[in-house]
């Protein structure tokens, strides 16, 4: 990778703009493996996070395949039983705690929030740097678990089953426990960057959106991921000692599980897809030459979704015995995230209106969120709607749900983010028209997959079925058919971004004429960002500037 | 247009009093869905269409920059939305506590999952597994709870679900609409064999209900008479009475306490420690016992379970073979009710040294005034 950025470097023209340096880039600053592991610097520390999520995605993906492949057929097809409840908690757990969690916020996160707020780094870059090897040691440990012959609990480690299975569920839950620490230190990093790191200028109405959605995020993290590490440690503390915190037979109570980690696992739902909404507010205004409808509809509804996600969690478990008046509760607070959300949705489509809108990868992902989010969103009302929750609970609705608002929306934000700020990560340009068909695949994929889940969760087969009744065998057929073309175009999309590393056209400054912050240092920003601290002299979304006034009014010192 | 919508959705039949009337709500919302998120992603590609970049606009501040959003058209949107899912929320919640509340005569079944199968137990005295048969056209509750992890009884043709939780009760209830057999399916992850814990509701027109009945009679076999003798002392409990002690028994213990003075147990085994015709059943649980024939068993649930059903085969050394077997007399929940009871009184060993500890300073505190 360094390799190829290195050769494009010598062409003639550098970064245009008013910052414009004679600083060596990030990527060339230092050289040697030993530069890379020890570096503090937040960019090349995103890059080794990017890697890794990669990776993860690629792992837990396969893992997708395999179970899609099992249940082609009704019986037993290819792995048995056990293997594949091992393989769908595996599936879960290094998608959730593995990518989705860490995807966006600490790759992207990592390298731009920094670049928009004007700082020369994060608050703490050692911490950011410890984060990145308490993750992948939190790596290390859930997959040696797995290959320890892994867990069969699902990723929810239900007990009493998580306490009473045979299986390897102490090394799993103590990689998740340490993953945890390393969000912990990672987002209390982003909120001290937030509030002290800010550039001259830089009021708190001036934050670009993705910092308020990344800020959001890193709040809900510190709150609820203890809860999370409190409630698997005694999962695992039950599991080897018999304790009975969760175990009937020994006096303790299965259900306060569900309570304990739906507090940590329904706000995680935003961990999640909080970032990707960021993603999405960057790119509408960027590629449609706006600013956003509302500013502030946007950032006070990722803190609205940020303050009611940690009084939802009980929609979980309207069938799991608890009282029908609590549910009643639970069932009226879920309607609020839907009312933030919708703020969040019409606020980017009246973006759009009277835009000068450039049609572009990014944008095909937006578009494909926009249908994902709104359509997972409003199967989430009616989920969260008690007597129809009571039929499609623990059925393949529900599974269809979650993929359609969790990975749909964080997937294409996650993609939109790879593919928007490409140039200002490595200085070149992938292949647009390969991008765009990676992007329909992607949609297309994703849709033939899940849609075909409501219609069986409707059907009534539920979820982490190994084998099925007959009746819901062309349902699953075509589910599978779409996971394999969704995987196709994921590796389309990664190789088209991976030519691009050695081929692709070299990036000029602001390939998007964006007018956002991280859009005005050089294409490959130099190690400390800025040789001076900018003064922002204007907001991060002022189209109605040109680009030269634009700059002019990002000025150095 | 009911059964329209309900195929195409892949909706199974509409076989409970409760299922037509969900189904009715299912298809608002689901249309509401549909409809939102199109007209949403339309919009959004309409605009993409209609403001595309034209090429005298490459390099130019865009002049739609500064208009000024609807903020009066979203807000009266967005009151509206909520109105909506409020109303959604009220007729749902309305219906799931018409799920949740049984009608007061419905038809009683006791529930039993365990790894991985279901077990029936009627109030008559009957007894099943996997097949669950009852009238078609009376309500009916079921009072569940499982044996060993989290399970949950679904049926997809009654719109109705419920988790099994060890160590307490849950229920739920339905009115089959008509005879016909109902797809049970567990719905929490339960292992291996979790998809295959399988089972059917055989719901029964009034006729084959009571040859059901009757033959389930001969199948399970009572003897009235020698019940009468075990229970001698105990005062048979009136109906109101039982109701009563129903609705107060909040645990399984206490069930099992009930169950055993009714079935007679406590006449013979006591539950404070003295010692009579049978071992007692304090600090019993977990103890490992000399037997009759030699060696020494652990009582835990198998044992007892075994000693109930066959009371002869091992005997506590020092008592006489005098139990009567219980096999096919106690139903399934009791005597998972009798065994709670004896483990509610197990004994509780003190840490090391910590009796001797307690003797010394209570004799302390005795002598010390």
């Amino acid at each position: 990778m360094s390799h190829a950025l290195t050769g494009d470097a010598d062409l003639p023209q550098e970064a245009v703009g008013p910052q414009e340096t004679h600083e060596v880039d990030y990527l060339r600053a230092e050289g040697g493996v030993r530069s890379w592991l020890l570096t503090t610097d937040h960019k090349r520390i995103g890059l080794m996070f990017y890697g890794l999520v990669v990776l993860f995605l690629i792992l837990g993906g396969l893992f997708a395949m395999v179970l899609r492949a099992e249940l082609i057929t009704p019986e037993p097809t290819l792995i048995e039983a056990d293997t594949y409840n091992r393989m769908f908690t595996l599936h879960g757990v290094i998608m959730v705690w593995m990518f989705m969690i860490p995807s966006i916020p600490n790759v992207f996160g990592n390298f731009v929030l920094p670049l928009m707020l004007g700082a020369k780094d994060l608050a703490f870059p050692r911490l950011n740097l410890l984060s990145l090897y308490v993750f992948a040691l939190g790596s290390v440990v859930t997959l040696g678990g797995a290959a320890l012959g892994g867990t069969d609990t699902g990723w929810t480690f239900y007990a009493p089953y998580s306490t009473s299975t045979s299986t390897a569920v102490v090394p799993v839950v103590a990689g998740i426990f340490i993953l945890g620490v390393s969000s912990i230190m990672t987002g209390l990093n982003f909120i001290v960057t937030t509030h002290t790191m800010r550039a001259r200028g830089m009021s708190w109405t001036r934050v670009p959106l993705f910092v308020w959605a990344i800020y959001a995020t890193s709040v809900i993290i510190l709150f609820a991921t203890p809860v999370l590490g409190m409630s698997i440690t005694l999962v695992g503390i039950d599991h080897v000692y018999h304790f009975g915190i969760f175990d009937p037979r020994l006096g303790g109570d299965p259900v306060l599980f569900q309570h304990l980690f739906w507090f940590y696992s329904h706000p995680a739902v935003y961990i999640m897809i909080l970032p990707a909404m960021g993603v999405i507010s960057e790119v509408v205004c960027t590629f449609t030459h706006k600013p956003p409808a509302s500013y502030k509809a946007i950032f006070i509804s990722s803190l609205g979704i940020a303050f009611v996600g940690f009084f939802t969690w009980g929609h979980h478990m309207f069938v799991a015995g608890m009282s029908t008046f609590d549910a009643g509760v639970f069932g009226i607070l879920s309607m609020f995230v839907a009312i933030f959300s919708a703020i969040k949705v019409f606020t980017w489509v009246a973006t759009m209106h009277r835009g000068s809108i450039q049609f572009s990868t990014p944008m095909l992902y937006f578009l494909s969120f926009l249908f994902l989010f709104v359509f997972g969103g409003m199967t989430g009302v009616a989920v969260a709607t008690q007597s129809l929750d009571v039929h499609w609970h623990d059925t393949y609705f529900v599974v269809a749900h979650f993929h359609f608002i969790m990975v749909g929306a964080t997937l294409t934000g996650f993609l939109a983010a790879a593919h928007y700020w490409f140039p200002k990560m490595f200085g070149c340009l992938y292949s647009e028209r390969v991008g765009m068909i990676g992007a329909t695949g992607v949609f297309c994929g994703f849709f033939l997959t899940f849609f075909p889940q409501f219609l069986l969760g409707n059907a009534g087969m539920p979820r982490r079925y190994y084998a099925y009744p007959e009746r819901f065998q062309w349902l699953n057929a075509l589910s599978s058919g779409g996971a394999f073309l969704l995987g196709g175009a994921l590796l389309l999309t990664l190789v088209n971004l991976l030519v691009a590393l050695k081929r692709g056209r070299r990036a000029d400054g602001n390939p998007w004429t964006s007018r956002s912050f991280e859009w005005m240092t050089p294409t490959l920003p130099p190690k400390h960002n800025f040789a001076v601290p900018p003064r922002i002299g204007r907001g991060p979304y002022d189209y109605h500037l040109t680009e030269e006034e634009a700059h002019a009014r990002v000025s150095p010192g | 247009m009911n059964e329209l919508l309900r195929r195409l959705l892949f909706l199974p039949p509409q076989r409970s009093t409760v299922a037509a009337e969900i189904d009715g709500l299912h298809f608002l919302v689901i249309t509401i869905t549909m409809v939102g998120a199109t007209a949403v992603a339309l919009a959004g590609g309409y605009f993409l269409f209609k403001y595309r970049r034209r090429a005298e606009m490459v390099g130019k501040p865009n002049p739609g920059a500064t208009s000024r959003p609807a903020l009066l058209v979203e807000i009266v949107v967005l009151v509206l939305l909520g109105a909506l899912f409020l109303w959604l929320w009220l007729i749902g919640y309305r219906q799931y506590m018409r799920l949740a509340v049984p009608p007061e005569d419905a038809l009683d079944v006791y529930v039993m999952g365990k790894q991985w199968m279901w077990k029936f137990a009627y109030p008559h005295g009957a007894a099943s597994v996997t097949d669950l048969y009852v009238p078609a056209g009376r309500p009916v509750r079921l009072t569940m709870t499982s044996r060993d992890v989290l399970h949950s009884f679904f049926v997809p043709d009654f719109r109705i679900k419920q988790d099994v939780v060890p160590g307490r009760y849950t229920t739920v209830w339905f009115q089959a609409t008509e005879p016909g057999t109902y797809q049970i399916l567990c719905t929490e992850y339960c292992g291996t064999e979790h998809s295959y814990m399988r089972g059917q509701v055989v719901a029964l027109g009034p006729e084959d209900y009571a040859r059901w009945r009757a033959d389930g009679e001969k199948i399970v076999p009572r003897e009235p008479s020698l019940k009468t003798d075990l229970t001698g002392r105990v005062e048979k409990l009136d109906a109101p009475r039982e109701a009563q002690a129903a609705q107060a028994e909040q645990t399984m213990a206490w069930r099992g306490q009930r169950v055993a003075a009714e079935q007679g147990c406590l006449r013979c085994h006591t539950l404070d420690g003295t010692r009579h015709i049978g071992p007692t059943f304090a600090g019993l649980y977990g103890r490992r016992v000399p037997l009759e024939s030699g060696g020494e068993a652990v009582v835990d649930e198998a044992f007892i379970t075994a000693s109930i059903m066959d009371p002869v085969r091992e005997i506590h050394l020092g008592f006489s073979p005098v139990m009567p077997s219980y096999l096919g007399r106690i139903a399934p929940p009791d005597v998972a009710a009798i065994v709670e009871l004896i483990r509610s009184l197990r004994r509780v060993e003190p840490a090391e040294g910590a009796l001797e500890e307690g003797i010394r300073s209570f004799d302390e505190e005795v002598a010390a005034p």
